[in-house]
């Protein structure tokens, strides 16, 4: 599609980069604090707003339509991104995570007062980069969107400068990320001279030929780029081993952007794989059948393996951790297995189950992380010992975290179950002795995943505080969204049917 | 006559040295140039394959990739910097109040 058409499909993109740019000016003139407080959280949830109603308005077919022939999917700008349903269920995830975000944002003491403005309008390029990110359709564009998140991920999680802990997970993010990208580059340049292009439909008709790939030395490049482009996406999405450096930022990072940065990169770069895998390996339409040379590139089971020892990883390393964003760290690994074992999955199924989790995800992880940061900004840390005696001293609060815990460990009545039914439900649909030997995996961390869980939970109900912890203030604006989604982590749990139709839509892919 | 075996051999190499730099080198700015090291060499071996297929969609991801690199040292010397102002040292194994 031409340069001019395509304008009208990046509406959302173009709103959070005016807004963007209208923060950073507002943040650059000397007004009165009192102004600053509330203007920059309003404007930025006024844009991300302006964004999120035009997307739905499009999907839905209102007056942002576009063209009717482009239901199940276009190119745009001469194939560098694609727009189908798969892009634009992922592009509303991470419009609704920043929004969460930014609610929570609110009154946290971990923001330094003076630079909301830079803070608001870095968030929304963040936001603009994920956009991008779930539509590219071009190595190129899966680039610069890549490295448009990463950039202002590192500067938010460097953001307080006052702490020690922040500058150093900043620091260590920036290194990580750096290395992950050069990995990631590198391997895109070896996949470029070996099928000689960087669109994923161009790939695509080079892999078609099975002699696309001459003898042992070319199969061997093949793997080893996939394998080097895998380290930059599997970076992005915490998946073992290149999740050394989550841990370290999660706990490091302001606890308002961890609660984003736990959801929005994960929930890209699992479109991304999707998106990078499925619409070049396989033939258009089918879900299933590769194509060509591509079946001498062993990418299910790279995909696969990764799932198995990420969840075992991330859940045996949390078993032993004493500091809740840390635990919730591991945690978040060990979800991007079991969303990867949709990945693995594959289908129609396999697709609907990635997109349904990652939203249960998004609402139960953002819900956690939003308790964790008003227990900090109560009490001035976020060590286990401070969730002692939390069911006295503040019910509702320990309430919510409770449901939050339940359905992270993926029990019902919450959405966590239903995300994990589907996702199991998936592999078992397509049979095979090694899909089934994944679900066993995935079903034995569920498990051992519980004891982790119940340790918040003992430590909120059972034990008694040693020292007078404060109460937690409850009338403000983090407090009320947590409460919202455990309301939605309930109510999805019950009634997942609307939720469950648009991750059946979500999974159509342009080819 | 330079051909394409020479490109890649030389980015082979950069991108050795660039790993090695990484993992063995403790200065946090030293892991930032190896980390430029990578992404340079990179761009070498895009622009050898570019100039063999006879394609320019290579030499414009090498122009964005020295664009970004150039972002990422902004941003990266910024968190080092920050880093250095509050400890006094860019070492990365003496930095470690962040443990599992």
């Amino acid at each position: 599609m031409s340069n001019l058409v395509s304008f009208g499909y990046i509406v959302p993109e173009l709103l959070l980069g005016a807004m963007a740019v209208i923060l950073f000016l507002l943040s650059a003139m000397r007004r009165r604090n009192l102004l600053r407080k509330t203007i920059f959280p309003g404007l930025a949830i006024l844009g991300l707003m302006a964004a999120l109603s035009v997307l739905v308005n499009r999907t839905s077919g209102g007056i942002f339509g576009g063209d009717p022939g482009c239901i199940s999917g276009c190119s745009l700008f001469f194939g560098l991104l694609a727009t189908d349903p798969l892009a634009d269920f992922f592009r509303i995830l991470v419009i609704s995570a920043t929004t969460i975000c930014v609610l929570i944002s609110i009154g946290s003491p971990a923001l330094p007062k003076g630079r909301t403005g830079e803070y608001h309008g870095l968030l929304l390029v963040m936001c603009l980069g994920m956009c991008l990110l779930s539509a590219a359709n071009h190595l190129l564009m899966v680039y610069v969107a890549m490295e448009t998140v990463s950039l202002c991920s590192y500067l938010l999680t460097g953001w307080d400068a006052r702490k020690c802990r922040s500058r150093e997970a900043g620091m260590k993010y920036v290194l990580f990320g750096g290395v992950a990208s050069g990995v990631m580059l590198f391997g895109m340049s070896l996949f470029y001279g070996l099928f000689g292009d960087l669109s994923f439909q161009g790939l695509h008709l080079a892999l078609q030929g099975s002699g696309a790939l001459s003898g042992a030395m070319g199969q061997w490049a093949a793997t080893l780029s996939v394998v080097f482009m895998f380290a930059g996406f599997g970076y992005k999405i915490a998946a073992t081993p290149f999740h050394m450096w989550c841990p370290d930022v999660y706990e490091g990072a302001p606890t308002p952007f961890t609660a984003l940065l736990s959801v929005g990169p994960k929930a890209v770069g699992m479109a991304l794989i999707l998106r990078f895998f499925y619409s070049i390996f396989l033939f258009p339409g089918s879900m299933e059948t590769v194509i060509g040379a591509s079946g001498q590139i062993p990418w299910l089971l790279l995909i696969g393996i990764v799932s198995a020892v990420t969840m075992t990883l991330g859940n045996l390393a949390a078993l032993v951790q004493n500091n809740v964003k840390r635990l919730l760290a591991y945690s978040s690994i060990a979800h991007a297995g079991y969303i990867l074992m949709g990945v693995t999955a594959g289908g129609q199924e396999g697709f609907e189950a990635v997109s349904l989790y990652m939203a249960v995800y998004l609402i139960m992880n953002m819900g956690a992380f939003a308790v964790v940061s008003l227990v900090e900004k109560a009490s001035g840390s976020e060590e286990l010992q401070v969730f002692r005696g939390l069911g006295k001293r503040a019910p509702l609060v320990a309430l919510v975290m409770t449901i939050f815990l339940i359905s992270l460990a993926g029990l019902p009545p919450t959405a966590g179950f239903i995300g994990k039914l589907y996702l199991f439900a998936a592999l078992l649909e397509r049979g095979g002795f090694w899909f089934l030997m994944l679900a066993l995996v995935g079903v034995t961390n569920s498990v051992v995943s519980l004891y982790f869980y119940a340790r918040v939970l003992k430590s909120m109900y059972m034990e008694k505080a040693d020292t007078d912890l404060p109460t937690i203030p409850i009338r403000n604006p983090a407090a009320v969204t947590a409460t919202a989604l455990s309301f939605a982590t309930l109510f999805l749990g019950l009634f997942w049917q609307p939720l469950a139709t648009a991750a059946r839509w979500s999974a159509t892919l342009f080819h | 006559m330079i051909t394409l075996q020479h490109y890649l051999v030389l980015s082979a190499i950069v991108f050795s040295l660039g790993v090695a730099g990484v993992l063995l080198r403790r200065n946090a700015l030293v892991i930032l140039m190896s980390v430029e090291l990578m992404l340079n060499a990179a761009n070498l071996a895009l622009l050898g394959f570019a100039r063999q297929l006879g394609d320019t969609t290579g030499q414009s991801l090498a122009l964005f990739v020295m664009t970004v690199a150039a972002a990422e040292a902004a941003v990266g010397l910024a968190l080092v910097l920050a880093l250095f102002r509050g400890r006094g040292t860019v070492n990365v194994d003496e930095v470690r109040s962040l443990r599992g």
